[in-house]
């Protein structure tokens, strides 16, 4: 199943680092210097007491082994000896020493040779910023650019869902082991990941989540991508750090503005104030990465409005988002229902919890 | 000698005749009471006679046998009480038995030989009017109640020893005065006290005209409630056999007793409510808010802090209209026909919307809409959400008043009667699937519309039909004959939206 595209010391790392993982997760403020040590480093700076007998399990094991489990999880495992090995990851400071993949190897390579985009962004996300991840993923997908993001809850899920709708490949970098999914609740993405795209993790499969991984996987998603876009992020989000990551590569990163008075937008706005470049939309990512009208976003199909709805769109997007909004705009109840309802089934706009409406972008 | 007195027992809010039958032979003195009868028929004995020693007849020293019949049928409570002293009296020659086979008999006893009150006396009414007996007597705090029911000339007394006398063939005593009402009315909620709203009330229109029944959605503090309790406000003044029926229900459920219930019934239960308490239960069988509900509203506030199985157990009254509860072999069926008025924040934290206060996680709007969404959300015909009106709002004059939307509402009331005529639906959510088909008739471009909302999976098929049932109501608040694809375009906003339909939450 794998002809051998990991060598063995680069699988007995990921032992290492699976054996480790406590010990990482108490020094997960420096995890990423931790991880570019070498193995006999890493052994000696981690493993306190207990690093002779660590030492000597880790020279006992058989990287026969950890390659038939890797297998047996139905994952193929490519390590950065290899040619092959995605040529972006190998400008981090710690390059993965082995991606296990799931979904097909090949189809990853291939996907991370073109131009991939990273959306990362909060976990509690508003249901603007959802929406926004959305549409940036499926206008990204129908333009022909894959997107990388970690599949976490908010604003990743949303990205991988808008790219998967658009049949478009996407790639979720996964914190734990990559052949379940985490959060345990996204099954059903990730069963639709793995059949159009790639799950990744730099872990061998059944290590479990720990909180050091977060910012480990950050980086990779940023590694992978020639871009990466921030949706929405707090003061301390992990979606900065994968920020952080592509300033220090050298890469494109985007950022989603949101309005001034809302946490969330308080990530995406400091990179901006620091030349961050502004995404309104996907043809933003797509000059971004390809400069000004290179590439163009297919334009959505979607019904003309009528002079009348189209009022009422402007109305919403003015911030009369709610039938009550709407009536002191001078629109009665009974024709905001009607209108709202007409743009909700051509496509305008999205109803959301609490009865107000979205204009889709 | 044998005698016999008519009586009833309540069956769950049924009434059902039951014979007592009193036998008298020379004997060791002795009284027993057979036919499955309840610890309060057993007690019977002894308030039996001392009530009939009290009341100046003599109990005979002899062996008394009385059997309540038919003798499958439970039979509990004290209403037995008067008919079993009556049959004593009759078969020991204290009363003239024949003349007791045009009574029918209902009344609890006290030891002194006063008649007690005792619930259920306009569903005993409604008994003796089909058993075909021409008098009733019950206790004198009943009478007015019992006389509700035509066609039965009630005798109420408040003794023993003025039933017998009754019997004897001493005149009926008057019917008691209605009680002078000296509660000061409280001023009913109304429309006219509400401000803004403008989508709500719209709404509340619609679920009062059609039957339909609405999930109010919207931040705490907003106004759910206040609307909630407007919706009786503006349904149609009950029919007189409506009526009858609400007030036998909440006289059997023993929190009525003056006269006959003009106002539709409105129960707010609190949301730590049992099933059984929802739905009726307990042993003897007793009608839950549901039943106490029929006819008017039932209305749940905070929806999602409801246990999941009394939400569960909602759901075959508000698919039959009645609820079956089954108690030792026995099947007892309670009316349930009420519009369900229901009232919950959108999120656990109730600010989703407002702003980006809302700080629920995606897992918590998750747990929170799963708690809300399944079999009782796919019966809520309407969902609004209701915001927090603006100052200027408030200053503005009433957009509406109960009256006049009752007029309205009454007015697409008569349009469907008509329309429904011959079918056991009497308003439009009431109409199962073949009549919706048979009754809403489409206008090309509404059809468009339905079709093009099919289409873009934003609707289950049961959802469509929803929604054809919501057009055709705000249609007949119209007075238009053919739905239109306004009609249309309004229900698809005010639709509810459950599973794949993103229920409450982004």
């Amino acid at each position: 199943m794998n002809d051998r595209r990991a060598c063995d010391r680069c699988l007995k790392r990921t032992w290492l680092l699976a054996r480790l993982s406590g010990h990482l997760d108490q020094a997960r403020g420096r995890a990423e210097e931790v991880l570019e040590l070498a193995d006999t480093e890493l052994l000696a700076a981690l493993a306190g007491p207990r690093r002779g007998a660590v030492a000597a399990e880790y020279e006992r094991v058989q990287p026969r082994a950890i390659r038939h489990r890797v297998g047996a999880a139905g994952l193929e495992p490519i390590c950065r000896c290899d040619p092959g090995y995605p040529q972006r990851l190998l400008a981090l400071s710690s390059p993965p020493s082995v991606l296990h993949v799931g979904g097909g190897l090949e189809r990853l390579l291939e996907i991370v040779s073109g131009e991939p985009v990273a959306i990362v962004g909060a976990r509690r996300a508003s249901g603007y910023g959802l929406e926004v991840a959305g549409s940036l993923g499926r206008g990204l997908g129908s333009a022909g650019v894959a997107v990388v993001s970690g599949m976490a809850i908010g604003i990743d899920s949303a990205a991988h869902a808008g790219a998967l709708d658009a049949a478009a490949h996407t790639v979720a970098v996964l914190p734990g082991g990559a052949e379940q999914p985490y959060p345990p609740g996204k099954r059903s993405l990730y069963n639709r990941i793995r059949g159009a795209g790639a799950v990744v993790s730099e872990l061998p499969p059944g290590t479990a989540v720990r909180r050091w991984m977060f910012p480990a996987r950050n980086r990779i998603i940023a590694g992978l991508s020639a871009a990466t876009v921030v949706v929405e992020a707090r003061e301390r989000s992990g979606a900065l750090l994968a920020a952080a990551r592509a300033v220090e590569l050298g890469r494109a990163v985007g950022a989603v503005p949101g309005r001034v008075t809302s946490p969330l937008a308080t990530g995406p706005h400091r990179l901006l104030t620091r030349g961050a470049t502004i995404v309104r939309g996907p043809q933003d990512v797509l000059d971004l990465l390809f400069g000004c009208g290179v590439r163009t976003a297919p334009a959505q199909t979607r019904p003309a409005l009528a002079d009348d709805l189209e009022r009422v769109l402007r109305k919403i997007s003015d911030g009369h988002d709610t039938i009550a909004a709407l009536a002191r705009a001078g629109l009665p109840a009974d024709q905001a229902l009607t209108a709202l309802s007409a743009l909700e089934l051509a496509g305008y706009v999205r109803r959301e919890a609490g009865g107000r409406y979205m204009v889709v972008p | 000698m044998l005698a016999r007195v008519c009586t009833f027992t309540i069956d769950g809010v049924d009434p059902r005749q039951v014979w007592a039958e009193v036998d008298i032979r020379s004997g060791l003195p002795s009284f027993t009471i057979v036919g499955l009868g309840d610890a309060a028929v057993r007690e019977s004995r002894d308030r039996v006679r001392a009530a009939i020693q009290n009341s100046h007849f003599e109990f005979p020293q002899m062996r008394i046998t009385a059997n309540l019949a038919p003798a499958f049928l439970k039979k509990v409570g004290p209403g037995f009480d008067a008919a079993l002293a009556l049959g004593v009296l009759a078969a020991s020659g204290q009363a003239p038995a024949d003349a007791l086979n045009r009574y029918a008999v209902f009344g609890e006893l006290s030891l002194s030989g006063a008649l007690r009150d005792s619930p259920g006396a306009l569903a005993v009414a409604e008994g003796a009017r089909q058993a075909g007996f021409p008098r009733l007597i019950v206790p004198r705090e009943r009478a007015r109640e019992a006389a509700i029911v035509e066609g039965v000339e009630v005798v109420g007394v408040s003794s023993l020893q003025a039933a017998a006398d009754v019997v004897k063939g001493s005149e009926v005593p008057p019917l008691p005065a209605p009680e002078p009402d000296t509660s000061v009315p409280l001023p009913e909620p109304d429309l006219i006290d509400v401000r803004g709203h403008a989508a709500p009330l719209l709404a509340l229109q619609i679920a009062a005209a059609g039957g339909h029944n609405l999930l109010l959605d919207g931040a705490p503090g907003t106004g759910k409630t206040m609307l909630a309790r407007r919706l009786p406000s503006i349904l149609p003044a009950m029919s007189r056999s409506e009526a009858i029926e609400v007030t036998r229900i909440h006289s059997v459920a023993g929190i009525h007793a003056n006269g006959l219930i003009r106002a539709r019934p409105f129960r707010a239960p609190h949301h730590t409510i049992s099933p059984s308490g929802l739905v009726g239960g307990g042993s003897p069988p007793r009608p839950g808010e549901a039943t106490l509900a029929s006819h008017g509203v039932l209305f749940l506030d905070e929806l999602s802090e409801f246990q999941r199985s009394s939400l569960d157990a909602l759901r075959q009254p508000l698919e039959d209209g009645a609820v079956t509860i089954v108690r030792a072999q026995r099947a007892l069926r309670f009316p349930t026909s009420f519009i369900l008025i229901a009232a919950t924040n959108p999120c656990p934290c109730g600010f989703a919307g407002v702003d980006d206060r809302c700080g629920c996680g995606e897992a918590e709007l998750r747990r929170h809409r799963r708690k809300l969404s399944g079999p009782l959300l796919d019966r809520m015909d309407l969902l609004v959400s209701v915001q927090r009106p603006t100052e200027d709002e408030l200053r503005e004059p009433p957009a509406i008043g109960s009256a006049q939307a009752r007029d309205r509402v009454a007015e697409a009331r008569e349009r469907q009667r008509e329309r429904l005529a011959g079918t056991a639906a009497s308003c439009n959510g009431e109409m199962d699937a073949r009549e919706v088909r048979r009754h809403v008739r489409l206008d090309p471009a509404a059809e468009q519309a339905l079709g093009d909302a099919y289409m873009a999976g934003v609707l289950s098929v049961r959802g469509r039909h929803r929604v054809m049932r919501v057009a055709r109501t705000i249609a007949d608040l119209e007075r238009c004959d053919r739905v239109a694809r306004g009609h249309v375009l309004t229900a698809l906003a005010l639709r509810q939206r459950t599973g794949s339909e993103t229920a409450l939450a982004a």
